[in-house]
Parts: structure tokens; sequence; C-alpha cells
């Protein structure tokens, strides 16, 4: 999402600019050349995401040398059209994409999809979160509900997309799991992640939709209280913060980077780029990269990523066919 | 607290950590110079530097300086060139450009030098005794307040609502906020108005727009009426110092807006763009009307509104930065994530567990306004100098960084077709004698007036929150007091010269 200046994009783009490392010319290369394709200018999420990546590889040694494209135009649909149309020159090429491609692709903000393109690999990931005020009168879920009821309309949540968006759908999907009609429930968007928090410690709104990554960042500062998570277990990051699961509210989410090539990839290449993926993940190198910008390891390939992918638009496209986008 | 600002002063006063503010001040200042690189890009292309440095304290006074040296350097630009690279110098270049054509562009920048200095070095001494306490004014705001604001904003369009003038400039703010709907907001999921091309989907970039509405047509019309190049640069700098009338003019004017501009800047919704038009709106509206006549034609007081609310209101976004960890501007939400990077959590924490972090950043702060100010005012003379460069080798440089500036942050050769498009549109009615500032001022306004207007009118249901919310009541009267008053001061002072004149 780089249309957002909010905090999850910026951690990861904040170490990442302008790196390429030194090239370790190990012998355990597997691929001599990647171009990562950013669909969004330098500075965002997905800058962060292709650059990290990059340097890891290069400097593990794994990818002889990377080089970087930025692309942006359409909110990353320009760069979807410029692989599919150029695909046949495109072989040497990954594009780097997050969850917001589902929801575009949806609302046919995006005239492709993503299965008009060759799944290489989900890499990371951040679950969400629901946060209030540290002082608020709320501990949980069941208080945040219970809030809700006795007053629909006051008991207004935040968060740092445009309704149907990332952070509205992940409001509704927990709203909706606790029984309650996501329609009804008041959603106030803000264009970065910043002003929503600054809305949430004013009072001016009751919860913030968030990531997980940002909210743990801000509960270690004392700020505000994780509510809920959208994962299926208990986050290392923050033991202390419960699940939506263990709430009652049977819901999961997970905001996933990956990277797509070129359609018609040919499968050998395809073989060796999830290759390079898949041995990334036990390199120092990753591991630096990775904590550095507080990634979560969400490793799917291929066949994985495709059923992943399948089932997310499945859940966020009924969701907004319920809202009302679709 | 004093242990605390000693403690950081000793951090920040070590010999390397004064040459980083020295070192970052310079980078800032002549990269910032370039059209099109705002202080965001300098300071993300800075931060692998200061990520390898590895001491936060040190990482984080140079990447303050390389703020405040572009911010100085992008009014350098829109003074002398009328190609303002930042939202926040766009008001400079109201007033600056003309003085820089009357010949006066050493004048112009050593006013600018002493107005961002004063400002900064206010805001910093505000930041060192009252940060912890401020916190609580930067949530003062809610959205309702944040639209308000937006109107008061607006009212600086007024300024070019010369006689004669006003409906052209009405048309033109209506013109800038109708191209501020373009593309995907923060209120919808759908594109709106983007004539199906995807290149609009994230709507007009304000680099692209401000190019092609300031410095184009000004690069244009020099070739296309030469006479007109004919009078102020005739290669002579004169006029550098400030005359003591001068000086007793902006005086007051300083002291204003050093300490309006830094507490717009605390509010994490508004920002130095905010802070610099409402600075200017402030003091055109009630200057005397004399002077309100200079506004727009190379008024000095003009030119120091905005310099100096821009500057305070940078040192201001540090407040809710550090004390709550919330980036109020794309600027420290970029310093924030290189925060982040060096281990370094800002929050209400931020002081009691690194305060000499919290207190070396905020003294680098007061210092690198000071090595700003010297390294500038000796160099203004030959910065100055760029308007000598003959007119046939200077346009073509112009129109060169005027493209570059508008391709570089996005790589979207798209952003040079929209470019070249408006700046011809922006030149036919710079003929017709439209005034194109308020467009740009109703763009850069717009997005922020509409965003907080729905989520207003959302959270209350309906418009009630201008009653119910006396904070925004009260700022919706400021902003008609503004409006309404200079013009009934004029009507009144017309009525009573005509019943002289008539002898009653």
């Amino acid at each position: 999402m780089t249309l957002k200046i909010g905090r999850r994009a910026i951690i990861a783009a904040a170490a990442a600019i302008g790196l390429s490392g030194p090239v370790a010319a190990g012998g355990h290369q597997v691929v001599e050349s990647i171009h990562f394709l950013i669909p969004g200018g330098a500075g965002g999420g997905w800058d962060g995401t292709a650059r990290g990546t990059g340097e890891a590889l290069t400097a593990a040694g794994l990818v002889g040398s990377a080089s970087y494209e930025n692309m942006s135009g359409g909110g990353g649909g320009k760069a979807i059209g410029y692989l599919i149309e150029n695909a046949d020159s495109q072989h040497g090429t990954l594009m780097v994409n997050s969850t917001p491609i589902v929801i575009r692709s949806l609302t046919g903000v995006f005239p492709h999809n993503f299965r008009d393109l060759t799944l290489v690999a989900g890499t990371i990931g951040d679950y969400a979160a629901m946060v209030v005020d540290a002082d608020s009168s709320i501990n949980n879920m069941s208080d945040l509900v219970a809030a809700y009821d006795a007053n629909p309309s006051g008991t207004a949540i935040g968060g740092g997309s445009v309704p149907g968006g990332m952070d509205h759908l992940v409001a509704a999907m927990v709203m909706e799991a606790a029984g309650k009609d996501a329609l009804n429930v008041k959603y106030i968007p803000y264009d970065a992640g910043g002003k929503a928090m600054a809305a949430l410690l004013s009072g001016e709104i009751k919860a913030l939709s968030t990531g997980f990554s940002e909210a743990v960042a801000l509960a270690q500062a004392g700020e505000v209280k994780i509510i809920g998570v959208t994962s299926d277990e208990r986050v290392a990051a923050m033991e202390s913060a419960m699940t939506m699961k263990e709430q009652g509210i049977d819901t999961s989410f997970v905001n996933w980077r990956g990277f797509f090539a070129a359609p018609g990839l040919p499968e050998d290449k395809l073989a060796m780029y999830q290759d390079a993926i898949a041995k990334m993940y036990e390199t120092p190198e990753w591991e630096t990269v990775r904590a550095r910008n507080g990634w979560v390891n969400i490793h799917n390939s291929g066949d994985d990523f495709m059923t992943f992918l399948q089932s997310q638009e499945k859940v966020i496209g009924d969701l907004m066919k319920k809202l009302g986008f679709l | 607290m004093l242990d605390g600002i000693f403690l950081g002063l000793s951090t920040a006063l070590s010999l390397q950590n004064m040459l980083m503010v020295v070192a970052g001040c310079l980078i800032g200042t002549f990269i910032g110079m370039l059209p099109g690189l705002g202080p965001m890009s300098i300071i993300a292309i800075m931060i692998p530097v200061a990520i390898n440095i590895g001491d936060p304290a040190t990482a984080l006074i140079l990447l303050a300086g390389v703020y405040y040296g572009a911010i100085f350097g992008g009014s350098t630009s829109s003074i002398l060139l009328n190609a303002p690279g930042v939202a926040g110098t766009v008001a400079t270049s109201f007033d600056g450009y003309p003085m820089a054509r009357q010949g006066k562009a050493g004048k112009a920048l050593t006013i600018a030098a002493i107005a961002s200095f004063t400002g900064g070095t206010i805001g910093a001494i505000l930041l060192i005794i009252f940060a912890p306490m401020l916190s609580s004014v930067a949530l003062l705001f809610h959205s309702a307040e944040y639209f308000s604001l937006m109107i008061v904003g607006l009212s600086a369009i007024a300024a070019f609502a010369g006689t004669g003038q006003v409906s052209k400039a009405l048309l033109m703010t209506v013109l800038g906020l109708i191209m501020a709907t373009v593309g995907e907001t923060a209120q919808f999921n759908a594109p709106r108005f983007t004539m199906g091309l995807m290149d609009l989907q994230s709507g007009f970039g304000f680099i692209t727009l401000a190019m092609a509405m300031f410095a184009l047509p000004e690069a244009l019309y020099l070739v296309l009426k030469p006479s007109r190049s004919a009078q102020g640069n005739g290669g002579v700098i004169k006029d550098l110092r400030i005359t003591g009338d001068e000086a007793k003019k902006i005086a007051p004017v300083i002291t204003r807006q050093s300490l309006q501009g830094f507490f717009i800047g605390v509010l994490p919704g508004a920002g130095a763009t905010i802070a610099s038009f409402l600075g200017y709106a402030v003091e055109r509206n009630i200057a005397k009307s004399a002077e309100q006549k200079e506004f727009g034609n190379g008024s000095v007081k003009g030119l120091a509104a905005p310099e100096t609310a821009n500057n305070a209101a940078c040192t201001g976004s540090f407040v809710p930065l550090l004390t709550l960890g919330i980036p109020g501007s794309g600027t420290t939400a970029i310093l924030l994530g290189a925060l982040i990077a060096l281990n370094v959590t800002p929050g209400p924490r931020l002081m009691v567990d690194d305060p000499q972090i919290f207190w070396s950043v905020i003294i680098s702060m007061y210092i690198g306004n000071v090595v700003l100010l010297i390294l500038n005012l000796p160099l203004i003379p030959y910065i100055a100098k760029v308007l000598a460069v003959p007119r046939n080798f200077l346009i073509p440089f112009i129109l060169f960084f005027t493209l570059m500036g508008a391709y570089i942050g996005q790589n979207n050769a798209t952003e040079l077709l929209i470019l070249v498009g408006f700046g011809i549109f922006a030149t036919i009615l710079k003929f017709a004698n439209y005034p194109l500032a308020p467009l740009l001022i109703g763009f850069i306004l717009g997005t922020m007036l509409e965003d907080n207007f729905a989520r207003s009118m959302n959270l209350y249901d309906g418009a009630a929150f201008v009653w119910e919310r006396p904070m925004t009541l009260g700022l919706l009267i400021v902003s008609l007091l503004l409006v309404v008053l200079p013009s009934y001061r004029a009507r009144r002072a017309r009525l009573l010269l005509s019943r002289g004149a008539n002898g009653v």
C-alpha cells in the first residue's frame, strides 16, 4: 500500500532505500540476477520489501545481483499491466505486491488479478489488530462489542485505509464474526496511519484497526492497548495480546507481501526463483533485514500461495458484497 | 529535566555531532535547492547513511540538519525561480519571486534566511521548555477543527483578490478544489474523475502541478514576453541589506508567526504547508490597507510570514513525533521509520528511557538553525547570482529542472505530459491575467478540506459538529472575519474619503 504513508510502510522503507549489498560470491548462487519491479514510488512499503529482499538475497550470495525499478501509477495497476503486456521480455523480473492486489482486483480498480500473473511466493506478512487508547475503559473485544451495542453511532472505529480497504475490512470482519451487522459499524478513514493514531488518542474514534507490528510499537510505548489480534495463536512479539479467536471471535487475517512474475514464465526459471527465496529464510542476512523491519516470516510458495490467495479473495469478496462495495 | 538538557547539550556539542549538523545542513540546502527534491526525498536518500552511523543521537542529528537545510534550500528555488519544490514553500514564492524580479533577490534571500532562523530558533526554544506539556495540545484538534483550520487557510486567497480580480481569484480557487478531487481519496475506494486513465488514479502530483502552475509559465512568459525580463535581473544584485524601516516592519510579523507556526506544526494533521498559508493569510489581513496592496507584489511582510511559519511548524512537528510517536507529515513519518530502524521507539517513554536522544535532538535543532544562518548569509550573493545568468542559458536550465523535478519522484513519464499540458494551460491563464496561486492553494488544501469535512459529517451524523464543538465554530468565525474585515475597512475608508471630498 504505497498510497498511505503510515508507520507500516515507513518502517519497511526506512532501512531499505538505495542499498544493494555487495556480492558475496559464494558457491551456492541460485539465480544470476533479479530485476525487482516496484509498483509504487521510493519509500513505500512495497519499495522497502523489494529492496530488503534483494539486499538479503544478494548479501547471502543466493542471487548475483539485484536491480530495482519504481513504476508508480494507478495505485500499482500500471506495473501489473506493464508486466503482463511485456511478459515475453520480463522473465528476469519479479514484482512485489501485497493484500491490496486482491482487494483492488475485486473492486475492478485493477483490470487484472493475481491469476493473470505467475505466482512466485508470499514471503512476509503482518497480522491485523484492534487497539484502543491506553486510558480507555475498553479492555477486550467483548467490552468493545458492548460499547457498540450501547451506542452504535458513537462507537466509531478508525483506520488508515479507505472504506472498503484493508483496515475497514478487518474491522468489519471482526464485528461480523462477533455477531454484529458489519454494515452498521461506523468506520472513519484516515489517509495515514499516524493521523488515525492521533485521532484515537484524541478521542475522536473509540478503536483503531491497524497492523499488528505497528500496534506493538505503540503498546510498548504505553500509548495503546491491543484488544485483539487476527492471528491463530498469540504472537511472540507481544505474548500478552489476546487473539480474536480466544475471545470467541472466529476470524483470522494476514496482510501478506510477496512476489509475482510475468505470465508464461518457464517452469525452470520459476523453480529457480522459488528455490532462492526458500533458501533465503535460513540465512543470517535475511534475519538482519527481517528483524530491522519487524517483518513476520509467512512463506507460501507456488500452489500454496495460490490456495492462500483464493481463500483470501473469497473471504474478502463475500465481505465486500455484504458491505455493498461489490 | 535540567539534567536531561545538560546531557543533551553535551551530546549535541561533541565534535562528531557538530560536524553532522554542518554536513546535514549543507547537503540539505544544496539538494533542497533542486525543485522536485523536497525534504522527504532527501531524508529518504540519507537514511541508509544515518543507519550506518549506528548511534541514534548522531544519526538523528544528521537527519534533522538535512531537514532544516532542505526547507531552507526549497525556499531558495521558490524565490529565485518561482519553482517551489515542496508545498511548504509555495507561499514563499508569492512575494519572494516578485522581489527577485524587482532585482531584490539578495534581500529576499536574506529575509528568508533570517525569518527561517528566527522561526526555527523560537520553535526550538518552545520545544525545549514545553515539549512534554505540548503532547496534549497535539491531541486537541479533531477532524472538525482541522476542517475549519483549512477554511481559515483558504482565506489566504483574499490576498490575490485584488481590485477587479475577486471573481478570477475565486474561479481559480474552485478550479484548484476541483482538481484536488481527481483520483482516490481517503473517503472513497473508487477512482473519481480519472477518465479511465490509470496514471490519474493517485490524483495529480503536487510537484507536477506546482511546476506547471508556477515555474513553467514563468519561464515561458520570459520567452514570449522578453520585455518583462528587461526589468530587474540586470545581473546586479543590489540591496542585500535590510533597511531599518523594513526590519521594523517584519519584526512583529516574525514574532507572531514563530508562535503561530509552531503551534500549527504541533497539530499532527496540519504541518508546515498549512502554517505557511495561515501565516500569509493572517498577516495580510491584519496589515494596514496600504501594505495589503503590496502583498503578492513583493511585500517583505508577505515573504517573512510564510518563511517564519513553515520553519517554526517544522520544529513544532517534532512534538507529536517525539512525545507521542505520531508523525504529522510525510517527512516526520520517514524520520519515525529511521528512529525505529535505530531501535528507538518515540513516545511518552522516550524522554524517560533515552533522555540523551530526546534532548540532543532538540538542542541540535537549535544548533542547526545557527549553523544554517552562518552558512547561508555569506553564500547569498553567490546563490542570487543565478539570476545573473543570461536569459538564453537560464531558461533552458529552469525548464530542465522543472521537468526533472516532476519525473524524479515517481519515475512516471506521464507526469511529464501532465506537466507540459497544464504548463501551457497555465501560461494562457497567465496571459489572461488570472492569478495562479489560488489554484494551487485550492489544490493543496482541497484534499484535506474534503477528508476532514467528510470525517466530521460521518462522526456527527450531519453538520452538528459546527455548533457542538466550540473550537470549530470559533475558527469558522475567525475565517469569516479574516475575509470580511479587510473589505469592510476598505469600504469604510472609501466612504469617509468620499464624504470628505463632498465636504460633508
